[in-house]
């Protein structure tokens, strides 16, 4: 057996192993996972749809409220989970030689797995509320591939810094607060003035959403290109490369010192 | 003669840590300390320089805080060495310790699958061995309940069990002796005696110089991160408990001053000395073929009738191994006056097997009702020298053998 197939086997008990502790001694187990983004997405619907009647110039504004809000939950689920991840297992690292990057792998593929189950969800509320399936929606795995190298690189990151530096937790705490407003998650992108819109545009996440938007929900969504035109138009890829660059070298650098520094 | 393989060749290793003099732990004091960084080296090895062949029983041997467990940690690739290398031959068990990574929280069986991949078994090859593994352990009827409801021991157990079916080549090991029961260790015993008929690499790290000198061909002995003796496991094995020695006999110069404070008795009769002899003189340590002796110094300050005077010896567990007294020798003491000093001299063929004993005299009067002085564990003599030093005693004995 050669190292990659254990590696495969080690991460997949991990994921097993999370999905087994996350919903044991819950009666109703997953339902909880998804009770976060429905619940948001009630809320905010009231809020915004009815009272704001910010959904007027989207069509199926409810389902393209709750895509958005799902992926926005693997975000905060994936970077968050990675962020403890090292800490977290710390027993182990200091105990067992074991690669460390199958560690913050597996939490990251754990929040990949809720959202998969969670896009079914999507998927039933799309039925129901009669969105038009089109051919684009087949581009949709790359964009949900292209937000899990984006989350998985910056959960390597703040795993990384974690060991370390523990402010790091409260930090990024705040920073997805600003995070969710800077992405047009919930009001559409003609409120906000001329000016700042191509700046919330490049922003990698809004990137990512407003296509899985456009390939899922409706073809009025306004996507990254409609806003900002030539080289700046791959800004939120070269983004999302670099920081997966920077992941790599700095968990790299750091990872065989964390069974000293933890 | 022909060259071995070689399993594991350690050149010129140095493992040092920086340890910060305050330790940041949040930004805020890293950026404030940016301009002041101020670390410490921590030598832990020095110079550490050897070979382990393939197929050999290896054990590694020192004192705590020696740096032995830093060493391990560093051929199982758990740290990354300073300076030097470490080259390893074949695949190594990644584990220093059993039963890393078990979750409280999962049933055994689910804890068996988890284990397995730490240790870089694959599901299907955890699957073939699942009812080897159980049976092992002697567990079958748990294996659906969570490892929070199982003993201490049982949890050792199954992680022993785990841990012997990982394939390969080298296996490192850290103080496994000291778990179980008997009967179970007994068990792990035979496994190791398989492990090493069949050829494997094994490197053990303990205090316990009965297994180093049963199981081990060779042995290393460090102090202070370096390498004090290396060789045939009986001279290392000797040379710790020489290490040991020496080390104790400081320590207790140090505790000496502060006065034994377990003292019993009134003021008629003091001791006044207590100490271990060779025919009559001071003599610290004992080699198997000499006798031990004590002499007990007492001083009266009033008139006593008949006393007795006693000695216990314990080990160093404070489990008593054996006491005597003037009485249970029918010896009369007679009349003590006011002033006199009495020396009660004691010899004893030497049955204690290596290590460090207690001896504890005491004083009472005719009926053993009063206790006039009574100083627990007031001096220490040690033993060494035992061709096999396993057990607590060595009493003198005939072993035959008749063959057919």
């Amino acid at each position: 057996m050669n190292r990659l197939s254990s590696h495969y086997y080690l991460i997949k008990q991990l994921v097993i192993t999370d999905f087994k502790l996350r919903y044991q001694g819950s009666v109703l187990g997953y339902i909880w996972s998804l009770a976060r983004p429905l619940m948001l997405f009630g809320v905010l619907y009231v809020v915004f749809a009815h009272f704001f009647q910010f959904g007027d110039g989207i069509p199926n504004y409810p389902t393209y409220l709750l895509l958005g809000l799902v992926l926005w939950t693997y975000f905060i689920e994936a970077t968050n989970m990675s962020l403890g991840a090292i800490v977290g297992r710390g027993d182990l690292i200091r105990k067992v030689s074991i690669p460390k990057y199958t560690i913050v792998l597996s939490a990251s593929i754990s929040a990949l797995v809720n959202l998969t189950l969670n896009l079914v969800v999507v998927g039933i509320f799309m039925m129901i509320t009669g969105v038009d399936i089109r051919w684009e929606i087949l581009t949709l795995p790359c964009w949900i591939f292209l937000l899990f190298i984006l989350a998985t690189s910056l959960g390597y990151i703040l795993a990384a810094m974690f060991v370390k530096y523990r402010d790091i937790s409260h930090i990024w705490e705040v920073v997805l607060q600003a995070m969710f407003y800077a992405t047009p998650f919930i009001y559409p992108l003609a409120l906000v003035p001329e000016q700042f819109r191509n700046w919330l545009m490049i922003n990698p996440l809004a990137y990512v959403v407003q296509e899985a938007r456009y390939a899922v929900i409706t073809p009025a969504t306004v996507r990254t290109g409609d806003i900002v035109t030539s080289w700046v138009a791959w800004v939120p890829i070269i983004t999302i490369a670099l920081i997966a660059l920077f992941a790599y070298w700095y968990f790299r650098k750091t990872a065989p010192y964390f069974a000293e520094d933890l | 003669m022909e060259k071995k393989a070689k399993s594991l060749i350690v050149r010129n290793l140095h493992k040092s840590f920086r340890l910060p003099h305050e330790r940041h732990s949040s930004l805020k004091q890293a950026v404030l300390n940016l301009h002041k960084r101020r670390f410490e080296n921590f030598h832990v090895l020095k110079k550490i320089d050897f070979e382990v062949n393939e197929g050999e029983f290896f054990g590694i041997v020192g004192r705590n805080g020696s740096g032995k467990s830093t060493l391990l940690k560093l051929i199982a690739g758990i740290y990354v060495p300073s300076s030097g290398s470490i080259t390893v031959n074949g695949r190594l068990t990644p584990f220093i310790e059993l039963g890393v990574g078990f979750n409280q929280e999962l049933t055994g069986r689910d804890n068996i699958f988890l284990n397995g991949a730490i240790l870089g078994l694959s599901t299907k090859e955890i699957k073939q061995k699942y009812h080897e593994i159980v049976a092992f352990a002697e567990l079958e009827r748990f294996m659906d309940q969570k490892l929070k409801n199982y003993s201490s021991g049982m949890q050792v157990r199954l992680a022993f069990s785990v841990a012997i079916q990982a394939k390969t080549g080298i296996l490192l090991l850290d103080e496994v002796l000291a778990v179980g029961d008997s009967n179970f260790q007994k068990k792990c015993f035979d496994v190791f005696k398989d492990i090493k008929k069949r050829g494997r690499t094994v490197i053990l790290v303990t205090h316990d110089m009965g297994a180093v000198q049963n199981f081990c061909d060779r042995a290393m002995l460090i102090d202070s991160g370096e390498i004090v003796a290396i060789g045939k496991s009986g001279k290392v094995a000797q040379a710790y408990n020489e290490l040991n020695l020496e080390q104790n006999i400081k320590s207790e110069q140090k505790t000496k001053k502060q006065k034994n404070a377990k003292q019993h008795g009134g003021n008629e009769i003091k001791i006044v000395s207590c100490e271990s002899t060779l025919h009559g003189r001071k003599q610290r340590i004992f080699k198997p073929n000499q006798k031990i002796g004590l002499r007990v110094i007492y001083k009266a300050t009033a008139t006593i009738d008949n006393p007795i005077f006693g000695i216990t010896v314990k080990d160093l567990m404070g489990r008593p191994l054996f006491a005597t007294n003037s009485k249970a020798k029918k010896q009369k003491t007679g009349v003590i006056k006011p002033g006199q000093t009495v020396t009660v001299e004691f010899e004893m063929d030497n049955i204690l097997s290596d290590g460090t004993y207690t001896v504890s005299p005491a004083v009472a009067n005719e009926s053993a009702t009063i206790f006039y002085d009574w100083i627990e564990e007031m001096t220490k003599f040690d033993v060494s020298g035992w061709d096999f030093p396993a057990a607590l005693l060595q009493p003198a004995h005939e072993l035959t053998i008749k063959k057919d």
